[in-house]
C-alpha cells in the first residue's frame, strides 16, 4: 500500500515538473474541439455530439497514457524492480492514470460543453459510466503501453495493440450514452449499463495484476 | 501431438462427408435464405475451428508463462496464425453468404464488426511478435497480449452481440438460437463437419509447429 501511495505521489510530481506533456494533451483536446466547431457549426445533433465527444477523448487518453512505461528508463525499471512488487508498480500506474484521465475527461466535456453544448443527458446514468469509461480506458492502455514499451517501435504498436482493447469500451460507453439521453431511463437498463462497463474494468485491472509481472523482470 | 494416421483420415472423411451430404440432403424451405442454408456446413464451421485454435494457442501461453518452455512459445503462435487463416476463411464465407441473402458482402452487424476487431487484435498480435527481436521476451510479451486477445474475442463474440439491441444472426440479439430452428438431417450433417474441420486445423497445426520446429534446428546447425 505504501509503495503505491509512494510511486503515484512520484508520477505526480513528475507530470507537475515537465508542465509540457500535461499541457500538450490539454491544448490537443482543446484545438480539436474548437475545429470540430469551426467544421460543423455550434449545433450538432446528439449522436454526433457523443461519437466526436468519446472519440476525441479516446485519442487524447492515447496521447497521455502511451508514455507511461516509455519514460522509464531500463536502469530507472531496475531501480523500481529493487524497490517494489511488481503489483504494486502496475496498480500504482493505472490508479496515476485513471486521475489523471478523470481530470482530462472532466477539462474536455467543459470545453465541450462551451463549443457545443450540452445535450440533456441522464446525468444518473451518464456520470457513472463516464467514470467508469475513463478508469477502464486508462487501464487497459496502461497495460498496452507495458507491452508495447517491451518492444521496438513503441508509437506504432501502441496503436495497433490498444485499438482492439478499447473498442469494447468505447461501444459500451456511446450505447451508455445514447440510452442516457431519453427522458425516461428504467432503472433495470441503468443497472445493466452500468454493470456491464464495471464488469470489463474488473477484468482489465485482474488481468493486469496477474500479467504484468510476466512482463515487468527481464 | 496424437501420432498416426486414423484421426486424419477420420477428419478428412467427415469432411467429405459433410460436403457431399451438404449438397444431397433436403433442407427447409425458409424466407430469404432458401438453398443457401447450405453455406452453414462450411461458414459456421470455420469460426469453430478458429475459436478451437485460439483456445489452443491460451492454453499454450498460459503454460509457457508457467514453464517457460519455448515449446509452447512455438505452439501458441502457431495457433494463433492457423487460427487467423480459419478466420479469414469464415469472414469470406461469411461475406458471400451475406451478399446473396442481406444483398451486401459486409452490413453493420454486431457480429460482423465483433469478427472483425478480433481479427484486427489477433492481426496485432503477429506484428507484435515480430517487432521484439529477443526471442525469450518474444516469447512473454506475446503470450501476454495472447491472453488479452482471447479475453476480446470471448467478448467480442461471445457477449456483445447477445447484448445488442439487433441483429441478422440467429441466436444474437433477440432472435431464436440456430439450434432450435436446425432440423435434424441438418444436424446430422453440421455436427460431423464441425468435428472435422476441427481435426484438419488440429493437423495443420501439427505440420505447421513440425516445420517451425525444423527450421529452428536448420538455424542452430548453420551457427
Amino acid at each position: 500500500m505504501k509503495e503505491i501511495n509512494e510511486l503515484v505521489r512520484k508520477d505526480f510530481l513528475l507530470e507537475l515538473r515537465q508542465k509540457y506533456a500535461i499541457n500538450g494533451i490539454l491544448l490537443y483536446v482543446v484545438s480539436t474541439i474548437f475545429v470540430v466547431q469551426l467544421c460543423l457549426g455550434r449545433v450538432i445533433d446528439e449522436n454526433t455530439w457523443i461519437a466526436l465527444f468519446w472519440i476525441i477523448l479516446l485519442f487524447a487518453a492515447f496521447n497521455a497514457v502511451s508514455k507511461s512505461f516509455v519514460q522509464e528508463s531500463a536502469a530507472r525499471r531496475l531501480y523500481y524492480y529493487m524497490l517494489a512488487p511488481a503489483v504494486s508498480v502496475v496498480l500504482s500506474k493505472m490508479i496515476y492514470n485513471s486521475m489523471l484521465m478523470l481530470i482530462l475527461g472532466l477539462l474536455s466535456l467543459l470545453v465541450f460543453i462551451v463549443f457545443m453544448g450540452f445535450p440533456e443527458f441522464n446525468l444518473a446514468l451518464f456520470l457513472p459510466s463516464f467514470t467508469l469509461g475513463c478508469i477502464g480506458i486508462s487501464g487497459a492502455l496502461t497495460m498496452v503501453s507495458a507491452i508495447a514499451s517491451r518492444s521496438g517501435n513503441n508509437a506504432a504498436l501502441m496503436a495497433i495493440l490498444g485499438f482492439p482493447v478499447v473498442v469494447p469500451l468505447l461501444l459500451l460507453l456511446v450505447n451508455a450514452s445514447r440510452l442516457s439521453l431519453k427522458a425516461m431511463v428504467p432503472v433495470t437498463d441503468i443497472v445493466k449499463s452500468i454493470s456491464g462497463l464495471f464488469l470489463i474494468d474488473v477484468v482489465v485491472v485482474v488481468l493486469a495484476v496477474i500479467l504484468f509481472p510476466y512482463l515487468w523482470r527481464d | 501431438m496424437i501420432k498416426g494416421l486414423w484421426w486424419k483420415l477420420t477428419g478428412l472423411g467427415l469432411i467429405l462427408y459433410s460436403i457431399v451430404a451438404g449438397q444431397m440432403i433436403e433442407v427447409p424451405e425458409l424466407p430469404v435464405i432458401h438453398q443457401t442454408i447450405r453455406n452453414l456446413f462450411y461458414h459456421v464451421c470455420m469460426w469453430f475451428a478458429m475459436f478451437t485454435m485460439f483456445g489452443t494457442s491460451l492454453v499454450y501461453s498460459i503454460k509457457y508463462l508457467t514453464g517457460n518452455k519455448p515449446g509452447n512459445d512455438i505452439m501458441a503462435s502457431e495457433s494463433v496464425y492457423n487460427g487467423i487463416f480459419f478466420g479469414i476463411l469464415g469472414l469470406i464465407t461469411g461475406m458471400i453468404w451475406a451478399k446473396f441473402t442481406w444483398g451486401d458482402f459486409w452490413t453493420n452487424d454486431p457480429q460482423l464488426n465483433g469478427a472483425a476487431v478480433s481479427m484486427m487484435a489477433y492481426l496485432a498480435y503477429a506484428v507484435l511478435r515480430s517487432s521484439i527481436d529477443e526471442k525469450a521476451m518474444r516469447a512473454r510479451v506475446s503470450a501476454v497480449y495472447n491472453i488479452f486477445a482471447f479475453m476480446l474475442l470471448v467478448i467480442f463474440l461471445g457477449v456483445l452481440p447477445r447484448l445488442a439491441d439487433s441483429s441478422l444472426h440467429p441466436g444474437k440479439g433477440g432472435n431464436t438460437s440456430t439450434m432450435q430452428g436446425l432440423d435434424l438431417t441438418m444436424r446430422l450433417v453440421f455436427y460431423p463437419a464441425v468435428i472435422g474441420w476441427i481435426i484438419v486445423a488440429f493437423w495443420i497445426l501439427q505440420i505447421r509447429a513440425r516445420k517451425r520446429r525444423l527450421v529452428q534446428n536448420v538455424n542452430q546447425i548453420n551457427k
